[in-house]
């Protein structure tokens, strides 16, 4: 191998995580650990309204006395609850009234992540919510999307501004009692994104929320909320990243969607939280809740998702097909290396006449990492005519890491059709040979193979995220073939 | 579960149980410990097992009343009654038996006696693996039992020429009849063998039969298993076959459930050895509130395995049909071809079926697959029949015939095969 071509790949396989910074900047905290008062705190510190600081120490009470899910098929120490911060907002000197006044650190923490607060200097019109560790940050093209009455801003805004939309919601499609972490993150969230598209708005641009965690010990628990009305659409995108620690760090989100009747969300998600070293050691738990409800008829909600990073992931984008004739459909693409743990999949829950779901999951599992597939199809006693098609493939590089499927099927009703497929294989030496002989090396063999194996759940994706994830997903398994 | 009656059977068994005794103690306490299932146990998610294990469950250490002549009177005609294996309630019946078969080939003996005998060393090594994969109160509770069971052996390099036929019956004349068989059975290196199980109850009350089946293969054996249910609507299983490959063999496994009211069926394929090949086989055709739930594994652990499992289904009025299948494929399996496929036709209006096709692979140079479909008849297909002049009712029967045939045509055993076949066809109301 050329010199220069070792040096290359020296450079990338050495920086592999190029988001592992920390930025200084000093940060409002909570006292570390868990108890009403935090609750109480974090309330006072957003000067929540009576009603949510009931719903969040209503929720805190029932978390209390649930149990940890052991299900999943992850291992992890157990999570100290006390050692968490729990609050952690980034001290600006003022409260910015226009994007200009933002402190320049932070933003300079953004531009790093290559997401630009200045809208003068957007092409892509994509609005973006900027989220670091407990508060938002900024939202840009707010003015613009009002025009069509278009509501997109954080959650804490939404709760002053909106506060009649967040209460018919908040826990509508995901209730506090539905899960340990979703309990969690009721009783303490502190930011999120709120989307409100009016009837028959088609969204103008992309909306966007990035995630980033910065202050050491914290722990993040955002709520995100869309609601699309009668005859709308939105397309929403989400990523994040964290810096390199040797800790693990608690990231516990609640995503809910509403899609009213021929309303229709797509959501995308790139998740690239810092995923720990080579040894397993540090990188995010990444347990969240996500779940859509087509809650009219025509309705249709499509997740979408590249999972590469997090040390230990358990997510299952759901959606609910309660309106006749509504779609479902998931994407997703998982990648794991090293000693990362990956139990995601999706539920379908048909409750509607006609209704229809679509699911793909494409599992790349390297290194001594476990990547399993979990999801659900169930189809109700009324739900007649329901339609399923599940594709769930994993592929394995290397003999030291696992793939898995649990696919549950549950059909209560005699004219559903339901299918699911998959398998699992490795990448066919043949193949590798045709890309060697042709002048390719190995490596880039493997992403090529990869990128076609994925390729399905690429397409799927928004152009400017596309191309993102696939240089992600080559980065990813650098290193783990050969 | 309060029943005196099981505790005091359970002393009398334990009594004259010899060198079982310390085996069914042991079994007795994780009964003790471990309990019944609930339904939060991810194994047993579909299937309220609790609600058949009774309190008023009538428990015996020895088989009961029934003659020889009704004995007799349900033995299946020809080669199906020559190595007949009679069990009455759980209990091993020598002399309601017969074994036609020269002592060369097959040796039959109480499964107490064995354990004391030249083969007391395969016994105790052996004995009770099935827990290893079935850490429940259902598996110990048949193990408190196990001196009531029965030993079979073919021998070394020979061919048992007629199928091993294990008769089960449940005498529910007087209450509900709680059986629990146990069966150990070694096949030696390159002998080869076949083993029908059917189950046969006597009364009109209830019944449960609670039955654990160990099979050995050696290198080179061939082992072709089928059971067969179709004991009636009041009657309720729990069954394990726990197959395990010592050396390098073939095994082959078929399952096929008529009726019943709740039936769980355990399959597992444990394979030890490089380069052997397993099949398994089911058949679920249910009506009425019927509940049959199959749960197979599949463990792969040495290279160059193929394991192919094909499970249909034919769900009816208000029944529920379970599959869960798992396959296992342990780091040093490499090169292991596993395939597996689960289809399922729901006719009932109110008629379920809950299937989870599993996969859990460590090693990466494999070739998995597997696939499920819930669906209904394919209309296409029935209206190309009707458009021919063939009605309605006889077209679906034709259509539900072909699909159950896949299963049928697996049983090599040509008696058994026409037996079954003979059952499905009337129960599918189809002739040719």
């Amino acid at each position: 191998m050329p010199e220069e071509h070792e040096d290359i790949l020296e450079q990338v396989t050495t920086s592999e995580y190029k988001y592992g910074f920390v930025t200084a900047i000093e940060a409002d905290e909570a006292p570390r650990g868990l108890s009403e008062d935090t609750v109480r705190f974090i309330s006072a510190k957003k000067n929540e309204p009576e009603w949510l600081l009931e719903h969040r120490l209503k929720s805190f009470r029932q978390w209390l006395n649930m149990e940890e899910p052991q299900w999943p098929n992850v291992t992890y120490p157990k999570i100290d609850f006390q050692d968490i911060i729990y609050y952690s907002a980034p001290k600006q000197k003022i409260a910015p009234k226009s994007l200009d006044e933002i402190d320049p650190e932070l933003r300079k923490t953004f531009e790093k992540l290559g997401i630009s607060l200045d809208e003068q200097k957007r092409i892509s019109g994509v609005a973006v919510d900027a989220v670091m560790d407990s508060i938002s940050v900024a939202t840009t093209f707010k003015d613009e999307l009002s025009k069509v009455g278009v509501i997109f801003c954080s959650m804490s805004e939404a709760v002053q501004e909106h506060p009649e939309l967040v209460k018919k919601y908040l826990g509508s499609v995901v209730p506090a009692t539905d899960n340990y972490f979703s309990a969690l993150n009721a009783a303490v969230f502190s930011d999120g994104s709120f989307c409100y598209i009016p009837k028959g708005v088609r969204c103008p641009m992309e909306l966007s929320t990035y995630f980033r965690i910065n202050a050491a010990n914290t722990g993040q628990f955002e709520r995100t909320l869309i609601v699309a009305e009668e005859g709308s659409y939105v397309s929403y995108l989400e990523g994040c990243t964290a810096p390199q620690r040797d800790e693990n760090q608690l990231h516990a989100a609640v995503v809910e969607l509403v899609a009213m009747e021929k309303a229709e969300i797509k959501y995308s998600t790139v998740q690239n939280w810092y995923p720990g070293d080579k040894e397993g050691k540090g990188g995010i738990y990444n347990f969240v809740t996500k779940r859509g409800i087509c809650a009219g008829s025509h309705a249709k909600i499509s997740w979408t998702q590249v999972e590469t990073g997090s040390s230990v992931t358990w997510k299952y984008p759901s959606v609910i097909l309660k309106g006749d004739y509504s779609i479902g459909e998931f994407y997703s693409v998982a990648v794991t290396n090293n000693y990362q743990q990956a139990d995601t999949g999706t539920k379908m829950v048909h409750l509607g006449k006609n209704t229809r779901s679509r699911i793909v999951s494409k599992g790349i599992s390297a290194g001594k990492s476990q990547n399993s597939y979990r999801g659900l199809v169930s189809v109700s006693k009324n739900a007649d005519n329901a339609r399923n098609f599940s594709q769930c493939d994993s592929m394995l590089l290397g003999d030291k890491c696992g793939a898995h499927t649990f696919p549950y099927i549950e059909v209560k009703n005699n004219t559903a059709i339901v299918e699911h497929e998959a398998t699992t294989s490795k990448i066919g030496e043949d193949q590798i040979f045709y890309c060697n002989q042709r002048g390719m090396d190995t490596e880039t063999a493997v992403a090529l193979i990869i990128n076609g194996f994925a390729k399905e759940v690429m397409n799927q994706l928004p152009m400017e995220f596309a191309v993102e994830a696939q240089k992600l997903l080559a980065i990813s398994l650098e290193g783990s073939v050969g | 579960m309060e029943n005196n009656m099981l505790n005091s059977a359970f002393q009398t068994i334990q009594a004259e149980a010899g060198h079982l005794s310390s085996f069914q103690q042991q079994n007795w306490s994780s009964f003790d410990q471990w309990g019944l299932p609930a339904l939060k146990h991810e194994e047993w998610k579909y299937t309220r097992i609790r609600t058949v294990f009774r309190d008023d469950m009538q428990v015996v250490a020895e088989g009961t009343g029934l003659t020889p002549a009704i004995i007799q009177q349900h033995f299946l005609p020809g080669e199906l009654s020559k190595n007949a294996i009679v069990f009455v309630n759980g209990m091993y019946q020598p002399s309601l038996s017969r074994v036609s078969a020269p002592s060369t080939e097959l040796v039959v003996k109480a499964l107490s006696a064995a354990a004391g005998d030249e083969d007391a060393a395969f016994v105790k090594q052996h004995l009770g693996h099935s827990q290893q994969y079935h850490r429940d109160g259902i598996n110990a509770l048949n193990g408190a039992f196990a001196a009531g069971g029965v030993f079979i052996r073919a021998k070394k390099g020979k061919q048992v020429q007629d199928p091993v036929v294990i008769y089960h019956f449940s005498d529910a004349q007087s209450g509900f009849r709680f059986s629990q068989p146990r069966i150990l059975v070694h096949a030696e290196a390159a002998s080869e063998m076949q083993v029908l199980e059917t189950y046969i109850k006597i009364g009109n009350e209830e019944s449960l039969t609670n039955e654990v089946i160990e099979l050995c293969a050696e290198t080179d054996a061939h082992v072709h298993y089928v059971k067969l249910q179709n004991e009636g609507t009041r009657s309720n299983h729990t069954g394990t076959t726990h197959i395990r490959q010592l050396g390098r063999c073939n095994t082959h496994a078929v399952t096929i459930t008529l009726s019943g009211n709740v039936v769980r069926n355990n399959l597992n394929m444990i394979m030890e050895a490089a380069n052997s090949e397993s099949h398994m086989y089911g058949l679920y055709l249910l009506n009425g509130k019927t509940l049959a739930d199959n749960h197979t594994i599949v463990d792969n652990q040495m290279p160059n395995c193929l394991s192919n499992e094909l499970y249909k289904g034919i769900v009816d009025d208000q029944s529920t049909g379970v599959f869960n299948g798992k396959i296992f494929v342990r780091q040093d399996a490499q090169k292991t071809n596993a395939y597996q496929s689960n289809k399922n036709i729901l006719i009932g209006e109110q008629a379920s079926a809950n299937t989870k096709p599993q996969l859990e692979i460590f090693a990466d140079d494999v070739k998995c697959s597997h696939g499920c479909t819930v669906g209904k008849l394919d209309e296409n297909a029935l209206f190309y029949l009707k458009a021919r002049g063939i009605p309605d009712d006889k077209a679906k029967a034709l259509l539900l015939h072909a699909f159950a045939v896949d299963i049928l045509d697996q049983i090599k055993n040509e008696s058994i095969r026409a037996y079954a076949d003979q059952l499905i066809s009337a129960r599918l109301s189809y002739s040719e």
